[in-house]
C-alpha cells in the first residue's frame, strides 16, 4: 500500500443516502426532504447531475401518465398493459403503487417548467400514445436536477460508488457506501441509515452492433454500468427477473426511438419487398406461447419475434414506412424534434447517410440486449410492496426495501415493475424516499461501520492503478501486458462471452443449457482476471468499476436464464432446449441471491400474484 | 470522433469536462484546450456541445456508419428558453428546428422544505408529497388485499 497509502479518506454521515443522481434518485432526494425536514440527505453522483444518467440528451416525451383527472386511465389498466407486455409476469402490487402515483409527478414537472405539448381540440395533455404524453423535453434533466439541489443536504458529483457498506453489529443490515471522486481521487465513506439505490441499467454487458469508433451509441446510455444491479448483489440483497433483458427495435444505427413514429405519426413496418409481415409469423407462434399474439397491443418481445424470422427468411431490411406521414409538416417537424430531443445520434446519421424520411423509408434493426427494470422489462431488486395491499409474501418492511435492511431501491434499480419510464422511475424515488424517512425515524440502533472494512475497501478500490503502476514497466509500450488487462479488454471478453454463451446479436438471441454453463465457465476465469486489470488514471478506474460491476450483472442475468427451463419472451431472448412457454411450472419469478463469502448463488421461485382481473 | 474540438475556438475553460456524463471530455496537457479521450464511449449525447461557451465542440458521426461531411449544429440559449438546430445533410440539404425548453425561470423551483410540514398522520398514510392535491382527483386510488389471487390469470 506504500504508493497509496497517501490518499486522502473522506467521512460522509448522512441519514439517507442516495446512490445515482438520475431520475429516480432526484425524485428520491425530493421526497426525502418533503418528508425528512430535519434529515441529513446526501445524493452522491458519478457524474453530474445536471445531466446524467438515461435522460442526459433530454426526452421528447414521457411515456406513463394515467390521466386520471380527464378519466383517461386507471392505475388498474396500466397493470394490465405491463402484465400483457411482459407475458405475464410483474409485479403488479409494485405497478400499481407507481400508476397511482404518477400523475401528481408528471402535474409537479409542468409547475415546474417542463414544457409538455397540450392537444388544442381538448386541452389536455397531448398524447402519443395511450400512456405517453408529449413534451419538449431537452431540459427534462435540468429541471428535474434543479428540484434535487434544492433538496439534498449536499451532492456529490463525480464520485463512483463501488461498494455498499454493512453493519458491523447487525447481519444483514446496510450501513452506508463506498466509493472515490473522479477527479481528485479521494477516498469516499459514507456513512447512512438508510441507503437508497438508483443508479440506473445496464449498457455494454453484451456486444454492441457496432464495435468501432460508434460502440458508444448504444440505446442505452454507455454511462449505465449496471451498479444498480452490482451494489446490491455483493450486498446479499435478492434479485428477481434478471433473465428478463431487453432487446429494442430502434431505427438503424443511431437506435432513435419508435414510439412516437409508431403512435402519433402511425407509419408502420414492412420487409425489403413492401409487405406486411408480423402476422405471418403469428400461427407458428401461437403453439409454442399460446394467445399472446392475439392480445392488444402485441407483446414487444413478440414483435420482434416476427421481425427476426423475417430478416433470417432473408426478407431484410425491414423498413419503417415515412413517406406518406412526412408529406405532412408538422408530423415531419414531430419525426425530426424526436430524435433532436432524445437521440440526437440518429439525426446525425440520417444526414451523414442523406436519408430524409420524407422521400426514403429508413431501415430498422434490433439492438443487442439491455438489463434495466423501467421500460418494456424488469430486471432487478426484490423488493418490498406497499404495506396497504401488498400480498404477505411481497412483504417484509418498509415499501421498496429489498431484502437487506435499510436498503432500498428505485428506478432501473427495482425488479417486476415494467414500462414505469421516467416519470415512473422518478415516482419510484420518491415512493422509496417515504419509506426511508420513515425507516430512519423508526430505527433505534445505528447501524455501525468497522474501520477494518474501510481500509479493507480503500485498498480493493484503488488496487488496478497499483497493479498498472507496479507492472507498467515491464514492457516498453503500448496496451498488451502479460501482468494486466486494460479495463476495455475485459469489457470486450465480457461482451463476447455474454454474446456468444446467453443470447446476444451472435447467436441471433438464442443459448441452452449447455452454452450457459460454459459461458459460467468463462465469466469465472473473466473474474479471476479483474484481479489484474490495470488502471493507468483516474477515469480508467472509473472504467475498471464500472466492469466489475457489469461482470457481476451479467453473471445474474447468466444464471437466472439458465434457471428458467422455458422460452417466455421469444424476441428477447430464446432457450433452443426448452422453446415453449411453460406456465404450469413457470408463471412465477425467479430470484437470486449470491452469498459474497461463499460466491454461491441461490436459486428460487416466487408466486405471481394478479392483483386486478 | 464522435465529439471533436476546434483548436482556435476551444479557451481551456472546462465546462465540457464538468458536464460530460461518460467523463471523456478532458483537458490536453500540453494545448491547454479540451479533448474526447474515448470516442467510442461517447453516446452523441451533446451535453458538452451544448454547454460550450465557444461553440468549440462539434460531432462527426461515428467512423463505422457514418459518411463524412455532415452536420448537426446546436444552440442552446437558456434565458431565452429555446434551443435551436441545424441539419445539414451530406449532399448539402439543411432543415431547421427550435424548441422550447422551459416554461419558468431558472432557479424558481419551489424547494420541498418551503411547504408546510406533513402532520403526524401523513407519513402512515400512503399519500406522497402534495398528494392527493396534485393528482387533481379527489383522492389516491387503492386496492383491496382480499382481491390479490396467486396463480395464472
Ligand atoms: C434513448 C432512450 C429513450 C427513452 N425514451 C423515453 C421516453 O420517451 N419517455 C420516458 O418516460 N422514458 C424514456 N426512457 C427511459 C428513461 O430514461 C428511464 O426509464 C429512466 O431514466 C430510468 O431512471 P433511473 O433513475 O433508474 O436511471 P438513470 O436516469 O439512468 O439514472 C441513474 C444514475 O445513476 C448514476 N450512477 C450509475 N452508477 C453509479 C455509481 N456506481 N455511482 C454513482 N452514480 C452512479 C448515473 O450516472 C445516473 O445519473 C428512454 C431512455 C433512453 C435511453
Ligand atoms: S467548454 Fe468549450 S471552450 Fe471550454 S474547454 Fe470545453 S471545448 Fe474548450
Ligand atoms: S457528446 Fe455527450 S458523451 Fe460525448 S463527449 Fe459530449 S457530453 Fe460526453
Amino acid at each position: 500500500m506504500a504508493l497509496f497509502s497517501r490518499r486522502k479518506t473522506i467521512r460522509v454521515d448522512s441519514d439517507i443516502l442516495i446512490i445515482g443522481g438520475g431520475m429516480a434518485g432526484c425524485g428520491a432526494t425530493y421526497e426525502s426532504r418533503y418528508w425528512g425536514r430535519d434529515l441529513k440527505i446526501v445524493c452522491v453522483e458519478k457524474a453530474n447531475i445536471e445531466r446524467s444518467g438515461a435522460v442526459a440528451q433530454g426526452l421528447y416525451a414521457i411515456n406513463c401518465y394515467m390521466g386520471m383527472q380527464w378519466g383517461e386511465n386507471q392505475p388498474e389498466d396500466h397493470v394490465r398493459y405491463a402484465r400483457n407486455d411482459l407475458m405475464g409476469l410483474v409485479r403488479e402490487d409494485l405497478g400499481y403503487d407507481i400508476a397511482r402515483h404518477v400523475d401528481s409527478t408528471v402535474h409537479k414537472f409542468e409547475e415546474w417548467g417542463l414544457p409538455i405539448m397540450r392537444d388544442p381540440a381538448t386541452g389536455r395533455y397531448q398524447r402519443e400514445g395511450k400512456w405517453q404524453i408529449m413534451i419538449h423535453g431537452e431540459s427534462y434533466k435540468p429541471i428535474v436536477a434543479e428540484a434535487a439541489r434544492k433538496s439534498a443536504t449536499q451532492i456529490y458529483n463525480r464520485i463512483m460508488v463501488t461498494h455498499l457498506l454493512m453493519d458491523a453489529t447487525k447481519q444483514n443490515r446496510v450501513a452506508g457506501a463506498v466509493g472515490f471522486n473522479v477527479r481528485t481521487g479521494d477516498f469516499y465513506v459514507f456513512r447512512a441509515k438508510a441507503v437508497i439505490v438508483s443508479a440506473g441499467g445496464a449498457s455494454h454487458i453484451f456486444k454492441p452492433r457496432a464495435v468501432g469508433e460508434g460502440m458508444g451509441r448504444t440505446w442505452y446510455a454507455p454511462w449505465s454500468s449496471a451498479s444498480a444491479y452490482a451494489l446490491p448483489i455483493l450486498a446479499g440483497a435478492k434479485m428477481m427477473q434478471m433473465e428478463n433483458r431487453i432487446v429494442l427495435t430502434r431505427f438503424k444505427d443511431g437506435y432513435g426511438p419508435v414510439g412516437a413514429y409508431f403512435l402519433h405519426l402511425k407509419t408502420y413496418t414492412q420487409n425489403a419487398y413492401g409487405e406486411e409481415y408480423e402476422t405471418r409469423w403469428f400461427d407458428k407462434l401461437r403453439e409454442s406461447i399460446g394467445d399472446y399474439v392475439d392480445h392488444h397491443p402485441v407483446p414487444t418481445c413478440l414483435r420482434n419475434h416476427a421481425f427476426l424470422e423475417e430478416t433470417k427468411a432473408g426478407r431484410g431490411p425491414i423498413r419503417m414506412v415515412t413517406k406518406e406521414a412526412f408529406q405532412d409538416p408538422h408530423k415531419e417537424t414531430v419525426g425530426w424534434e424526436n430524435f433532436l430531443g432524445m437521440t440526437i445520434g440518429q439525426a446525425v446519421v440520417w444526414a451523414s447517410q442523406n436519408i430524409d424520411p420524407k422521400h426514403i423509408n429508413p431501415e430498422l434493426t434490433m439492438s443487442e440486449p439491455y438489463v434495466m427494470g423501467s421500460h418494456a422489462t424488469c430486471s432487478g431488486a426484490w423488493a418490498s410492496g406497499p404495506s396497504d395491499y401488498a400480498p404477505a409474501e411481497y412483504q417484509w418492511g418498509y415499501n421498496r426495501m429489498m431484502t437487506v435492511e435499510g436498503l432500498f431501491g428505485a428506478g432501473d434499480t427495482i425488479g417486476g415493475t415494467a414500462h414505469k419510464f421516467s416519470s415512473g422511475s422518478f415516482t419510484e424515488g420518491r415512493i422509496a424516499a417515504k419509506a426511508a424517512v420513515n425507516y430512519v425515524l423508526d430505527l433505534r440502533d445505528q447501524p455501525q461501520v468497522s474501520e477494518a472494512e474501510c481500509e479493507s475497501l480503500k485498498k480493493t478500490v484503488f488496487q488496478p492503478m497499483e497493479h498498472y503502476a507496479v507492472y507498467r514497466n515491464e514492457i516498453v509500450a503500448g496496451t498488451v501486458s502479460p501482468s494486466y488487462l486494460l479495463p476495455i479488454h475485459g469489457l470486450q471478453r465480457l461482451e463476447k462471452i455474454m454474446d456468444e454463451y446467453v443470447g446476444g446479436i451472435g447467436a441471433n438471441y438464442t443459448t441452452n443449457e449447455p452454452l450457459l454453463i460454459r459461458g459460467l465457465e468463462l465469466l469465472d476465469m473473466l473474474k479471476e482476471d479483474l484481479a489484474q486489470i490495470g488502471a493507468e488514471d483516474l477515469h480508467q478506474l472509473q472504467r475498471a468499476w464500472e466492469l466489475q460491476h457489469r461482470v457481476l450483472a451479467s453473471e445474474a442475468v447468466t444464471r437466472h436464464t439458465l434457471y428458467r427451463t422455458e422460452t417466455r419472451w421469444p424476441g428477447y431472448y430464446y432457450r433452443a432446449d426448452h422453446p415453449k412457454l411453460d406456465d404450469n411450472d413457470w408463471h412465477c419469478f425467479t430470484l437470486s441471491r449470491f452469498d459474497r463469502n461463499s460466491g454461491s448463488w441461490e436459486m428460487e421461485k416466487a408466486p405471481v400474484y394478479h392483483i386486478v382481473d | 470522433m464522435p465529439t471533436f474540438v476546434y483548436m482556435t475556438s476551444c479557451d481551456g475553460c472546462g465546462h465540457c469536462v464538468d458536464i460530460c456524463p461518460s467523463d471523456i471530455m478532458h483537458i490536453d496537457k500540453t494545448y491547454r484546450r479540451a479533448f474526447n479521450i474515448e470516442p467510442n464511449f461517447c453516446w452523441e449525447c451533446y451535453s458538452c456541445v451544448k454547454a460550450c461557451p465557444q461553440n468549440a465542440i462539434d460531432v462527426r458521426g461515428y467512423a463505422d456508419f457514418a459518411p463524412l461531411n455532415h452536420s448537426v449544429r446546436v444552440l442552446r440559449e437558456e434565458k431565452k428558453g429555446v434551443i435551436s438546430w441545424k441539419i445539414k445533410f451530406r449532399d448539402g440539404r439543411e432543415k431547421d428546428f427550435v424548441s422550447p425548453i422551459r416554461t419558468t425561470p431558472w432557479g424558481s423551483i419551489k424547494a420541498p422544505s418551503e411547504y408546510a410540514p406533513p402532520g403526524k398522520a401523513a407519513f402512515a398514510a400512503q399519500e406522497l408529497a402534495h398528494e392527493p392535491d396534485a393528482l387533481n382527483v379527489p383522492a389516491l386510488p387503492a386496492l383491496a388485499r382480499e382481491k390479490l389471487k396467486q396463480g395464472i390469470l
